[in-house]
């Protein structure tokens, strides 16, 4: 494989890559077999794989989700996709009460090795509740992980991860950046790390902590950053439960300054666990309050007034700036 | 052994897909007056459908669903429904909130990816759409549980596909209106497709209809391509309701004749075979022919309507791309009743970048 892909083309190759290598992985959603998914992510399972482990499902999350629990529960690595995160949240129940705690409340006894994919985020002009960014909702989930990838590489390997992980994770993709980037993804079998960040760029002057699609205005802000002599770290934060904040102290102690960047709203938001971390164990090499850069406490809007609401690569420029003038 | 129950579901057709009476016609279709209005929109609804998706090819309209196949429920139930009866629509039912009195601009304006496209006054007491399936299935039988506290003679009507009586809430919904003896109708316009799954994966179930049987309230299947048979179910089942003899489910046997969305393209799950003999029950052609038997309607007349309708709708088109965009303030404004302190901050901040030098000045 040497051709450049797309981020969705990698997710693709790492279903048909993993359910090659394992039997026990099961697709299952809403329109992903004949279809290939509204965003072709399962594009060719069906083909390869057949009907028996890739299943075009009723039309229903709760049993989607209370679906995957029980063939996880039988050793089974179910991968779902939930259509739009908008429409994640009849599995809450699910999720919550049985998937991200069959293990403890068994002790050990069972476990859950499912994973609910499921793109997120605005930008692409969509109807209404097909959007929003509720990663903190996840996030705040104990027993689960969250886990957002931001380039096609880190996509494969990331979910690759995913599946193999024996624990639930949601695997959320910002379809924003589905097309955006090719790059040459090679189907070694090879997972990435969970539960770590990336450093995408290095930098001496400040720490920018991104993920998702917000990882493009992040790199853009960077650039321009550089050209006026501000050298950026930038880091993609990937699991957003259990958050590495490691990586990002060893960053701000180093820079000592830090803006966080995300398109959902920002009150109760993962930025606000990273500010937090950063004022109880860093706060001594702060030179500067955390700032944040994120979506307005508001409902996301309708397409016509995303761009209000959506924080842009000018927005970062400005809260950098600010930030370094701090004293 | 012996049976404890036994139910039995009908299906209710008066004209065939070729336009001829299949039996005795009810009194009511014996003159033109209603047959004629009924095609009148119908034709309206499919050139606006089409106005849209070409609106949506270049650019002026966001992702929209179309009503292709759905214009005899969108009809009926415009024409049945009171106006004080309350509507809880899904988002395939921009023909019956027009009929309803929703001006064309802000009905476009909803696909437009415009917020005041569900604002608009002449919605009164109605829902705006439901785009997450099937949870307004729920609403509909909490607004009739208010219309029954208040022991008001109301309807309420909620519509969904298919697809949707997969989904817990639907079940949920008729079983609650059966054990309160609700007055609601549910439609289910079974258009044989959610997305790319065809009705045979959702259930097992010989009929949608027959959920009905399980939740103890009644239910038929109606030929949902047949205005005069959708109007004898529908004015029998908000009957009931209205006179507090409890909920009906009426599945309406359509199809879906356009892609799921513009978003969609339905020639990667569906043979051209079956989308051709869809074609052959369509509501439109067959009301026409009817009617041209009945000499109720002729070339001149369909001419001049098309004429009229073109016209209508390209008036409510420029009001709509016409419309200024909505004042950006309006994206916290409607969070609360009032304003929290605690939002100040952010609904001036939105203000400031949307000025001209603003980062999000447009
Ligand atoms: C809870 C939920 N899950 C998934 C979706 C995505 N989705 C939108 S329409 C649709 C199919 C609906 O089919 P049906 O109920 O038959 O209605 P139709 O669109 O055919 O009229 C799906 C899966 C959604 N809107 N809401
Ligand atoms: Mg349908």
């Amino acid at each position: 494989m040497s051709d450049a892909i797309t981020m969705v083309e990698a997710i693709n190759l790492a279903l048909h890559s993993e359910m090659q290598r394992d039997d026990s992985v099961i697709v299952l959603g809403e329109d992903v077999g004949v279809n290939g998914g509204v965003f072709r992510a399962t594009v060719g399972l069906r083909e390869t794989f057949g009907i028996k482990r890739v299943l075009d499902t009723p039309l229903a999350e709760t049993m989607i989700a209370g679906l995957s629990v029980g063939m996880a529960a039988q050793g089974l690595k179910p991968v779902a996709e939930i259509q739009f995160m908008g429409f994640i949240f009849p599995t809450m129940e699910q999720i919550i009460c049985h998937a991200a705690r069959l293990r403890h409340r068994t002790r050990g006894r069972l476990h859950c090795p499912m994973v609910l994919r499921v793109p997120f985020g605005g930008g692409i002009h969509a109807p209404e509740h097909h959007s929003e960014s509720t990663e903190a909702l996840f996030a705040h989930i104990p027993g689960l992980r969250v886990v957002i990838p931001s380039s096609p590489k880190r996509a494969y390997g990331l979910l690759l991860a995913a599946i193999r992980n024996p624990d639930p994770v949601i695997f959320m993709e910002p379809k924003r950046i589905y097309r955006l980037n090719a790059q040459t993804v090679e189907d070694n079998g090879e997972a990435l790390p969970l539960d770590s960040c990336y450093t995408l760029r290095e930098g001496a002057d400040i720490t920018l902590v991104s993920w998702g699609a917000m990882i493009k205005e992040t790199l853009e802000a960077a650039d321009l950053l550089a050209q006026q002599g501000v050298s950026c770290e930038v880091i993609d934060v990937v699991t957003l439960n259990p958050i590495d904040h490691e990586t990002i102290l060893a960053s701000v102690a180093k820079t000592g300054r830090c803006v966080i960047i995300h398109e959902a709203p920002k009150s109760c938001a993962v930025g606000a666990e990273i500010s937090a971390t950063l004022g109880e164990r860093g706060l001594l090499s702060l030179q500067a309050p955390v700032a944040r850069v994120t979506g307005y406490d508001t409902i996301m809007p309708y397409y016509r007034m995303e761009n209000h609401y959506l924080p842009n690569t000018a927005d970062i420029v400005e809260a950098v700036t600010a930030t370094l003038e701090f004293s | 052994m012996e049976t404890v129950f036994q139910a039995q579901i009908s299906y209710n057709q008066f004209l065939s897909a070729a336009g001829t009476p299949l039996q005795a016609l009810p009194e009511w279709a014996g003159k033109p007056d209603i047959l004629v209005r009924y095609y009148r929109n119908m034709v309206q609804l499919r050139q606006l459908d089409n106005k849209i998706i070409a609106l949506q090819r270049t650019g002026q309209m966001g992702t929209y669903a179309s009503l292709l196949g759905a214009e005899a429920i969108e009809v009926v139930l415009g024409e049945l429904m009171l106006s004080d009866d309350v509507l809880v629509p899904y988002y395939r039912n921009h023909g019956l909130q027009m009929l309803r009195g929703l001006p064309l601009a802000d009905m476009l304006s909803y696909w437009g990816g415009d917020e005041r496209g569900s604002a608009s006054a002449t919605m009164a007491q109605d829902f705006p759409n439901a785009v997450p399936i099937a949870t307004q299935a729920l609403h509909a039988a909490g607004v009739a549980t208010a219309i029954k506290i208040r022991g008001e003679k109301r309807a309420v009507v909620t519509v969904c596909g298919d697809g949707a009586t997969s989904k817990g809430d639907f079940l949920e919904a008729l079983n609650v209106a059966g054990a309160w003896q609700l007055p609601v109708v549910f439609v289910v316009n079974n258009n044989q497709w959610a997305i790319s799954v065809p009705r045979s994966l959702q259930s097992a179930a010989a009929t949608l209809a027959q959920k009905a049987i399980g939740a103890g309230i009644r239910g038929e299947q109606v030929d949902g391509n047949d205005v005069i048979a959708l109007h004898e179910s529908v004015t029998e089942a908000l009957k009931h309701a209205r006179e507090g003899k409890g909920p009906t489910l009426i599945e309406a046997i359509s199809y879906r004749l356009s892609d799921h969305t513009t978003a969609d393209d339905a020639t990667r799950y569906r043979s051209n075979e079956e989308l051709k003999a869809a074609w052959e029950r369509e509501p439109i052609k067959r009301l026409q022919t009817f009617l041209h038997t009945q000499g109720w309607w002729d070339e001149v007349q369909e001419t001049a309507w098309q004429k009229e309708v073109a016209q209508i709708i390209q008036q409510g088109l420029d009001s709509f791309l016409q419309r200024p965009p909505q004042p950006v303030e309006d994206l916290i404004d409607y969070l609360y009743a009032e304003l929290p302190d605690a939002l100040k901050e952010q609904r001036e901040q939105l203000i400031r970048n949307a000025q001209p030098g603003g980062n999000h000045h447009e």
